[in-house]
């Protein structure tokens, strides 16, 4: 009976909406955490989205002039803020009920308890769950290294030199600043909140209501804006490799030792402060990490996914004795599990704790697997569970994370040692009667 | 193993050692550099002991070696008898020295811990209510290279401070021969010694320092400068506990084939008497009247087949899987006995860390279930239907087992273990739900050597078909 099983892949289970709502000035990170928060619960399978207030705004008029439609004496641009609040919640509405949200991030400045008062309004009658999140912060510098990285390039300042936009955006803030109230302690100590402080030196945290908000909260309070590079990359090209074999747990071919090698000179030269080094506990990895000559640490948890019954099969000998899943498996590259082996979303699962660390951590190097570091990846440049089985990730090339702006610069170096490429396209043909050389159409070459 | 050795050339007689190990947790909670000194904060009958145990607790069963000072202990020693409140009077000069010297004692068994004991965090449960004794703890870890961070329990509301004094206080050594009234009117009075020179951690002054204030038994949390993965580890622990008064309750599923033919893994569906077992189950859950039961069972059909005839709604977690037994899947003791003795004895050698080939070890599950535990934390009742070795697991966590006792925990088939909260501890209810069923507990043979011979391997193996 489909009513009694509650079937759940991860431990979360939101019975009910949860809109986050941001709250602060201007220039205080709020999109920064709107952007990052759903980007981490998307990937975690949470289905989230994000409603930029100032998106719904720049439609609605179109030009931005000046400062002046900020000012809190200006009806008539008022009137437009509060009609583009008024369609934003009724598109959250839309996403819970329409589109399987689970939760939105109502992402504006919300300063005012009249503004908040209205959403609260809107949640109750809905019954979603609210849960605040306050940044504040008064440090100067900050504030100002934020103008900098995004709000000189918004749509906003198109046509503006950079003294300009930074004097007209600082009147923006002044004009909050008259009305902002914060979520007070004594008045809202019925709201389930988050308030940030300076970047996250301290947190006061409020009722929190479920897992979900236990979850953001934990990953709020691990997250750090410290400039710093991760870099991704497998280990060296293996034996089972070279033979087109799968799983299994090989060491090192020649070439694969060569670039471990290579490795080791590359990150000499990058002069990495304070890098960390992690690999999993399978020997390619290691014997990678050993030619480094530095101090590193293994995970269980960046073992490569379990192929289970196909462990150190070729596809050919996949396809020869289990067609049926071979097929099944291009149909749903993600969800789909080897017999007594993994599936890519259980690897998410698995990974969580790998992601938390990397947010926790500055300059780290990943020495990892191609289904690890696809899933990886995913995370930081926001891929869907459809283009996640299908990154690409070859052998003796490093991906160099940077976080920028909102987002993540990716520089791709390969250190100039030749490998196999273990990257198999979704075949065309994915039907479970389809001909062998339809299956095989798609492997990549091998001994 | 790659161990580098650094000294710390400011700080004296301080060694940090730096370990890769294989690890199956986070390595960043197993590679501290320094060790880490928890320091609770709070009035008298604040929860702070109770915190302490059950961080403690929490710490040492995902594998950071962690170990509570309470200085309430030390002064018993010193003391041996305890008169009344009097003693804790702030003009009470001789009660102040000897306060003071059992303070210190317990900051050198800390040191000593720490230090040479192999421990990674130290959890100094004392009120620490001024400023004045903060700073000689900040002074004593930094010249020792420990990390401090504080958890300061405020609480204001009459009623909960009343029931924990009911809970923990009229049990204490102190008032064994005091009847409630007075043991109550005399607790009152030592709070009150304590208040006036009370200065809780102050968001200005203390800005520095690194500290989470809990409000109200978890209302409300202030969280100040986390440094590191193990503090943040202890923050969402302590953001995930409650005091909610409710019950635990673990079983195995019913019954299997594999289980009555002696085999281990795998995933069979219940035998007759599973079935049967599976009936009672529902029927005592009837019984109990538990108010918005959870069932929460693994992906294994053994689990999902009992929770079905409970006709409650369940949910699954691939978390609760039995443990993977790899290339042993299926088999039988006499079967890996004869194709993997070696393997066999390493495993009884020590079976908490031993890890099956292409399988797991007891270590890894602890891992995986992590998870499980911080939300059966959030949760109030909550039955979880699971299997032996990941019963076990979850049982060392309630019942503060060590990792050595851990994989030898009996928890028989058809057999229901109700945990229940109290004072600082767990009571553990067995209940038998009178089906029948094979024993499947192997207790460790006494010879563990390589070379045994097959007799003395098999000698502990229960019954089969």
């Amino acid at each position: 009976d489909p009513e009694k099983v509650k079937k759940k892949k991860f431990w979360w289970f939101t019975n009910s909406p949860t809109v986050i709502v941001m709250v602060g000035l201007p220039a205080r990170g709020k999109t920064y955490i709107s952007k990052k928060l759903a980007r981490y619960l998307n990937w975690i399978g949470v289905n989230t989205a994000v409603f930029n207030l100032g998106q719904y705004r720049r439609e609605a008029v179109q030009t931005y002039k000046n400062y002046e439609f900020f000012r809190p004496d200006n009806e008539e641009a008022m009137k437009i803020r509060r009609n583009c609040a008024s369609n934003a919640l009724t598109d959250i509405g839309a996403y819970f009920t329409k589109e399987q949200g689970q939760v939105a991030v109502f992402d504006a400045t919300n300063t005012t308890r009249e503004r908040r008062g209205l959403i609260l309004s809107f949640a109750k009658e809905k019954g979603y769950k609210v849960f605040f999140v306050e940044s504040v912060c008064d440090d100067p510098d900050i504030i100002e290294q934020n103008i900098m990285q995004v709000k000189l390039s918004s749509p906003d300042y198109e046509n503006c030199d950079k003294e300009e936009a930074l004097e007209d955006f600082l009147k923006r803030i002044e004009c909050y600043k008259m009305t902002y109230v914060p979520l007070d302690e004594e008045k809202d100590r019925h709201l389930s909140y988050i308030k940030i402080f300076n970047v996250g030196s301290r947190y006061l945290v409020n009722r929190v209501q479920d897992h979900i908000q236990s979850r953001i909260v934990y990953y709020l309070m691990n997250i750090h804006v410290t400039p710093r590079s991760i870099y991704l990359s497998r280990h060296g090209e293996s034996d089972l490799n070279l033979l087109g074999r799968i799983g299994g747990d090989s060491g090192l071919s020649t070439r694969g030792q060569m670039y471990a090698s290579a490795l080791a000179a590359f990150v000499q030269s990058q002069s990495i402060r304070d890098l960390k080094v992690w690999t999993s506990h399978m020997k390619r990895t290691i014997q990678t990490a050993e030619a480094l000559g530095v101090p590193y640490e293994q995970w269980k948890a960046l073992n490569e996914i379990d192929a289970g019954m196909c462990e150190e099969m070729t596809y050919e000998e996949i396809q020869g004795h289990h067609p049926e899943e071979f097929a099944l498996r291009d149909q749903d590259k993600y969800r789909y599990r080897y017999p007594k082996g993994e599936s890519y979303e259980d690897m998410v699962h698995r990974l969580e704790p790998v992601i938390m660390e990397l947010e926790r951590q500055e300059n780290v190097l990943v020495i990892c697997h191609q289904a690890v570091m696809r899933c990886l990846l995913a995370y930081f440049l926001d891929k869907s569970a459809d283009e996640l089985p299908y990154l690409r990730c070859p052998l003796h090339t490093v991906l160099k994370l940077t976080p920028v702006a909102y987002g993540c610069k990716v520089e791709s170096i390969f250190l100039n040692v030749q490998a196999v490429n273990t990257h198999r396209e979704k075949p065309p043909n994915v039907d479970i009667n389809r001909k062998t050389e339809d299956a095989l159409q798609t492997v990549p070459e091998h001994v | 193993f790659y161990i580098g050795v650094f000294f710390l050339p400011h700080l004296c007689f301080t060694v940090s050692l730096y370990l890769t190990l294989s690890l199956s947790l986070g390595p960043a909670v197993c590679m501290t550099n320094c060790p880490t000194l928890i320091v609770m904060v709070g009035l008298p009958a604040r929860g702070k002991t109770y915190i302490s145990k059950k961080l403690t607790r929490y710490l040492n069963w995902i594998g950071v070696p962690t170990k509570e000072f309470n200085v309430g202990q030390y002064r018993r020693e010193c003391l041996k008898i305890y008169k009344n409140f009097e003693f804790f009077r702030p003009d009470n000069e001789e009660g102040l020295k000897i306060r003071r010297q059992c303070a210190l004692s317990a900051l050198n068994d800390v040191r000593q811990y720490l230090c040479m004991e192999g421990g990674q965090v130290a959890v100094f449960d004392a009120t620490n209510t001024t400023r004045e004794r903060r700073d000689t703890i900040t002074r004593f870890a930094e010249q020792n290279g420990f990390k401090v961070f504080f958890v300061e329990s405020v609480c204001e509301d009459p009623d909960v401070i009343a029931e924990n004094i009911v809970q923990v206080k009229l049990g204490s050594p102190d008032y064994i021969d005091c009847n409630t009234e007075e043991a109550v009117a005399d607790f009152m009075k030592r709070i009150k010694c304590y208040e006036n020179s009370y200065q809780p951690l102050d968001e200005g002054l203390d800005r520095e320092l690194s500290y989470i204030k809990i409000m109200d038994v978890g209302r409300r949390y202030l969280v100040n400068r986390v440094l590191d993965h193990i503090q943040s580890r202890i923050v969402y622990y302590l953001m995930n506990i409650h005091i909610t008064p409710r019950s635990i309750y673990l079983c195995r599923h019913g019954e299997s084939d594999l289980n009555v033919r002696g085999r281990i893994g795998g995933d069979s569906g219940l035998t007759s008497r599973g079935k049967e077992y599976a009936k009672s189950l529902g029927h005592f859950i009837q019984e109990q009247n538990i108010k918005d039961l959870k069932v929460w069972t693994s992906q294994m059909k053994r689990t999902i087949q009992t929770a079905e005839a409970l006709a409650v709604p369940y949910e699954q977690w691939k978390a609760l899987n039995e443990i993977d037994a790899g290339v042993c899947e299926e088999m039988m003791y006499e079967e890996i006995q004869e194709h993997f003795p070696l393997e066999f004895a390493l495993r009884d050698q020590d079976k908490y860390r031993y890890r099956y080939p292409k399988g797991e070890s007891y270590e890894d599950l602890v891992q995986r279930l992590e998870p499980v535990i911080m939300e059966l934390e959030r949760q109030e009742n909550v039955l979880v239907i699971c299997h032996q070795a990941v019963m076990r697991c979850l049982l060392a966590y309630f019942l503060d087992k060590s990792a050595e006792e851990l994989p030898y925990l009996k928890c028989p088939l058809h057999t229901v273990l109700k945990l229940t909260p109290v004072a600082y501890g767990c009571k553990v209810e067995s209940i038998f739900l009178n089906v029948e069923a094979v024993n499947t507990h192997r207790d460790k043979p006494e010879n563990v050597d390589i070379s045994r011979p097959t007799e003395e391997a098999l000698l502990t193996v229960p019954a089969h078909q």
